[in-house]
C-alpha cells in the first residue's frame, strides 16, 4: 500500500496538467490548421444561423477552423476571461458593449486589420457602422442588425373602426387609435390595450429621443431632465393614469414570456407595440394567422422634423485583448461581414443585412413581409441608441427605475427623472475624471 | 519528531492539500484581496488604483444602497421570526409520534432540496397575480389577492412567504434537538402537573434553547444575504427597486457595472453587520439559552 499516496498525487497532479492543457490550445493542431476559439451568445434558430455560417467559413478554406461555442451571458464571462488573460480569440457581443470594452481595454482596435482587408464605412449602413467604432478606432464588426417600429394589428384596427392600411403617424394619433382599440370587461378589466409604453419595456430609457430628447450631450452633461425628456415621460405617465395602475397590474400580470404564444402582441391581448425586426419570427411561429403591419413610430405632431427616426441595435464581433490568433480571428470576422457571410446570417436569422453591398435576390429570399421597411429605418435621418457612456449599464438600471416609478404613479417625471439626472452626473463626474487620469479625454 | 511521526505529518498534509489549498486560493486570498480592494478603484480589468477611504464615504451617499439595505432589513425582520415560529413549530408537531411520521418528515423536508432557479420558476407561476394558484385559491374563499409580484408594497412579503417553504433544514435541526431532551424533564413536570403548554413553555423551549439561537444566527446569515429568490424573480429588483437586496446590488457593482472595489467595500459592509448582529443576538440571549450540563 505505500505506493498508494504517491499515487494519488501523480493522479491529481496529471489532471491538472490535464486540465490546464485543456484550456490552451497549441496554435495547429493535428489537422494543421489553425483553430481560433470563437464565444457566442446564439442559441435556437439564431444559434443555428451562426453555426452555419462558421460550417460554411470552415468549409470555404483549409487555413483556420473555428470552433464555436455558445456562452451564456457572454459579455461578463468575457471580460473574467480576458481579465484572467484567457479570453477566446473572437466573440459575439452587444454594440453597447462596445465603449465600454474598449475604454478598459478588454477588446483590442481593428484599425490596422480593417486598413489592411480594406474594409470601411462604404461597406456598412452608416448607422451601423456608427455602432462599431468609439474615439475615432474601429472597436467591433456588425452581425446582426436591428431597427424598430410600431407594430400593429390590423384585425383589432378593423374591428375598432379604424383603417388597417392607415397606421398611426404622430403621437396624437397614437393615443387616439389607443384609445379606440382598448376595451375593457364588465368589471372594468382591462381586456384588449391599444397601447402600452412599457411593453415590451426593453427600451423604458428611450422615450424621450422619440420626443426628440437625448440622455447626453456628448461631452460632460446628462440631458436626463430636458424638456423634451420630461414631455415624454409625461406622455407615459398619462397613459397609467388613463389605464389605471391596478388595471395595468392586473392586465399585465397575465401576459406570457416573451417567446410563447402568450406573447401580449402575439396573442392579440395589446394592439399596437413597439418592437424590433426580429418579431416577424414570434408572430410566425406563434400566430401565423395574425394580420399585423409595420410603421415608423409615430413624432410629435409639433415634431414633424422626428418622423421616420429609429433606435437601431446590432450585435458585433470583437477581439479580445490577449486574443492568440488575432489575424485569423479577423479573417473570420471578415467573412462574416462579406455580403456571403452576412446574407447567410441574417436570412437565418431572419433581420436585414448590416451591408450597403446585397446580392441581388435577398430581399425575395427573405421570408420577412416587411424587411425593407427595416431597412429604410435604418438608414433615417435620426437614429439614436444608447450613450457611448461607460456608466451606461447602471445609467439604463437608474432608467427603468424611473420609468417604474412614473408607470406606477408613485413620482412625477420631474422628481423621478431629477433623481437620475443627479446619481448619475455624478457618475459620471467621476467617469470623465478616470478617463482624464488615463488620459483618454482631454 | 520522529521519522515515522514526520512521515504521517507529510502524508496528513498531502491528503489534506486539496481542502487546504481550496481554502486558501478560494477563500481566504478573495477575503484578504477584497479588503484591499474596497480601497480601490478597480474594474476588474484594469490595475486597481488606491483610492483611500472613497468608495465608503461614496456608499454613504449612495441612496440605492440605503434602500437595498432597508429592503434587506425589512425583509429580514418579516422573515426571521417567521421562519423561526414556522419551523419550530413544525418539528414540534412532527415529533409527536403519530403514525407515518417519516413520511411527513421527508415532505416537509423536500422543499429544501429544490434548486433556488426551479423554486423561483415555480413561484413566479404560483403568485401570478392574474393565473396564480394563490390567488386562485384566495378567491375561493372570497379574498381578492393583490398582484403579489407586481405591486411594490406585496414583493417582499411574497419573498417571506416563499422563505417559509424552505424552512426543511430548520425543521430538521430542530428535530434532532428535539430527541435530545430528556424523557425524565418531561415526567416531572407531568407530575408537577404540566399540560402540554406547561411542558412546552418550561421544558421544550428551554431545552432547545442553543438550538433556537443556532437558527436564530443562521437566519440572521442567510436573510441577510437574501440574493437567489429576488434576482431571478425580480430582475432589477422592480417594480420601484421595492425588491432590490443587498446582495443584489453587490453584485450588480460587481459585475454588470464593473465597479469591483465598491462591491468590495459593500461586501466588508455586509460582513461586519453580520457580526454585529451575530453578537447582539449572542449578548441578549445569554440569560435565555441553557446548556444542558453548564
Amino acid at each position: 500500500m505505500r505506493f498508494l499516496p504517491r499515487a494519488v498525487l501523480a493522479l491529481l497532479l496529471g489532471s491538472v496538467v490535464l486540465l490546464s492543457g485543456c484550456a490552451r490550445p497549441g496554435a495547429a493542431s493535428r489537422d494543421g490548421r489553425v483553430h481560433i476559439s470563437y464565444w457566442e451568445k446564439w442559441t435556437g434558430f439564431e444559434g443555428d444561423a451562426m453555426r452555419a455560417v462558421v460550417d460554411a467559413y470552415n468549409a470555404s478554406q483549409d487555413r483556420i477552423f473555428v470552433d464555436l461555442l455558445t456562452v451564456s451571458q457572454v459579455d461578463q464571462k468575457l471580460l473574467l476571461a480576458t481579465a484572467g488573460g484567457n479570453p477566446p480569440d473572437v466573440a459575439g457581443l452587444w454594440s453597447n458593449n462596445t465603449h465600454v470594452y474598449a475604454d478598459m481595454n478588454a477588446i483590442r482596435t481593428l484599425d490596422d486589420l480593417c486598413e489592411q482587408a480594406g474594409i470601411g464605412p462604404r461597406d456598412f449602413i452608416p448607422s451601423f457602422w456608427d455602432l462599431c467604432t468609439y474615439r475615432g478606432h474601429v472597436f467591433a464588426l456588425p452581425t446582426t442588425p436591428a431597427t424598430v417600429a410600431l407594430h400593429y394589428n390590423k384585425k383589432l384596427m378593423r374591428a375598432a373602426g379604424l383603417d388597417p392600411d392607415r397606421p398611426p403617424r404622430t403621437i396624437e394619433e397614437l393615443d387616439a387609435a389607443a384609445a379606440r382599440l382598448t376595451t375593457r370587461d364588465a368589471d372594468g378589466k382591462i381586456d384588449i390595450a391599444g397601447f402600452l409604453p412599457s411593453e415590451p419595456g426593453w427600451w423604458n430609457w428611450a422615450w424621450g429621443y422619440w420626443f426628440g430628447g437625448e440622455l447626453y450631450d456628448g461631452k460632460s452633461k446628462l440631458t436626463v431632465t430636458s424638456p423634451e425628456n420630461l414631455r415624454a415621460f409625461t406622455w407615459v405617465q398619462q397613459y397609467a393614469k388613463t389605464y389605471g395602475t391596478q388595471a395595468i397590474q392586473v392586465f399585465q400580470s397575465g401576459f406570457g414570456n416573451f417567446s410563447s404564444p402568450q406573447n401580449p402582441f402575439v396573442s392579440g391581448k395589446v394592439a399596437m407595440e413597439l418592437q424590433g425586426v426580429w418579431m416577424y419570427n414570434f408572430i410566425d411561429k406563434f400566430n401565423k394567422n395574425l394580420e399585423w403591419g409595420v410603421a415608423p413610430f409615430p413624432y410629435p405632431a409639433d415634431r414633424p422634423d422626428l418622423a421616420g427616426q429609429s433606435l437601431v441595435d446590432m450585435d458585433t464581433l470583437v477581439i479580445p485583448s490577449g486574443s492568440r490568433h488575432p489575424r485569423e480571428a479577423f479573417e473570420f470576422m471578415r467573412y462574416v461581414a462579406s455580403p456571403a457571410g452576412a446574407e447567410l446570417l441574417n436570412l437565418g436569422q431572419r433581420k436585414f443585412s448590416p451591408l450597403t453591398a446585397l446580392t441581388p435576390d435577398f430581399y425575395q429570399r427573405h421570408p420577412h413581409p416587411y424587411l425593407r421597411d427595416f431597412v429604410k429605418l435604418a438608414y433615417a435621418q435620426r437614429v439614436f441608441s444608447p450613450p457611448k457612456l461607460a456608466i451606461w449599464k447602471e445609467f439604463g438600471d437608474e432608467m427603468s427605475n424611473a420609468f417604474s416609478k412614473i408607470w406606477l404613479v408613485e413620482e412625477t417625471p420631474e422628481q423621478a427623472l431629477g433623481r437620475v439626472q443627479d446619481r448619475m452626473q455624478r457618475k459620471l463626474d467621476r467617469e470623465i475624471r478616470q478617463k482624464r487620469r488615463k488620459g483618454l479625454v482631454q | 519528531m520522529t521519522d515515522r511521526e514526520k512521515r504521517n505529518l507529510r502524508l496528513g498534509l498531502a491528503f489534506c492539500s486539496p481542502w487546504l489549498i481550496g481554502l486558501v486560493v478560494f477563500q481566504l486570498y478573495p477575503i484578504v484581496a477584497s479588503m484591499y480592494f474596497s480601497l480601490c478603484d478597480y474594474s476588474v480589468l484594469e490595475k486597481a488604483s488606491f483610492i483611500g477611504l472613497s468608495n465608503y464615504r461614496d456608499l454613504m451617499a449612495d441612496e440605492v444602497f440605503w434602500q437595498a439595505l432597508r429592503n434587506t432589513l425589512y425583509y429580514a425582520a418579516m422573515a426571521l421570526p417567521l421562519g423561526l415560529i414556522v419551523s419550530f413549530a413544525t418539528a414540534v408537531l412532527l415529533n409527536t409520534g403519530v403514525k407515518g411520521m417519516t413520511v411527513y418528515r421527508t415532505i416537509f423536508f423536500l422543499p429544501s432540496l429544490v434548486p433556488a432557479v426551479a423554486s423561483a420558476i415555480l413561484w413566479l407561476w404560483l403568485l401570478n397575480g392574474k393565473f396564480g394558484v394563490v390567488n386562485y385559491a384566495l378567491d375561493a374563499v372570497g379574498i381578492k389577492g393583490p398582484g403579489w409580484l407586481s405591486d411594490p408594497l406585496w414583493t417582499k412579503p411574497s419573498l417571506v412567504l416563499m422563505s417559509l417553504w424552505g424552512v426543511g433544514h430548520a425543521v430538521v435541526i430542530y428535530l434532532a434537538g428535539l430527541q435530545d431532551v430528556p424523557q425524565q424533564l418531561y415526567e416531572a413536570a407531568e407530575l408537577d402537573g404540566a399540560g402540554w403548554w406547561g411542558k412546552l413553555r418550561h421544558v421544550t423551549v428551554p431545552m432547545m434553547s442553543p438550538v433556537i439561537l443556532f437558527n436564530l444566527i443562521m437566519g440572521i446569515i442567510g436573510s441577510l444575504q437574501m440574493f437567489a429568490l429576488p434576482f431571478i424573480m425580480l430582475p432589477g429588483g422592480q417594480p420601484a427597486r421595492s425588491a432590490y437586496f443587498f446582495a443584489v446590488y453587490l453584485y450588480d457593482n460587481a459585475l454588470p457595472y464593473l465597479q469591483m472595489g465598491y462591491a468590495s467595500a459593500m461586501a466588508w459592509i455586509l460582513f461586519i453587520l453580520t457580526l454585529l448582529l451575530t453578537w447582539i443576538a449572542l449578548r441578549l440571549s445569554g440569560k435565555h439559552v441553557h446548556y444542558e450540563g453548564a
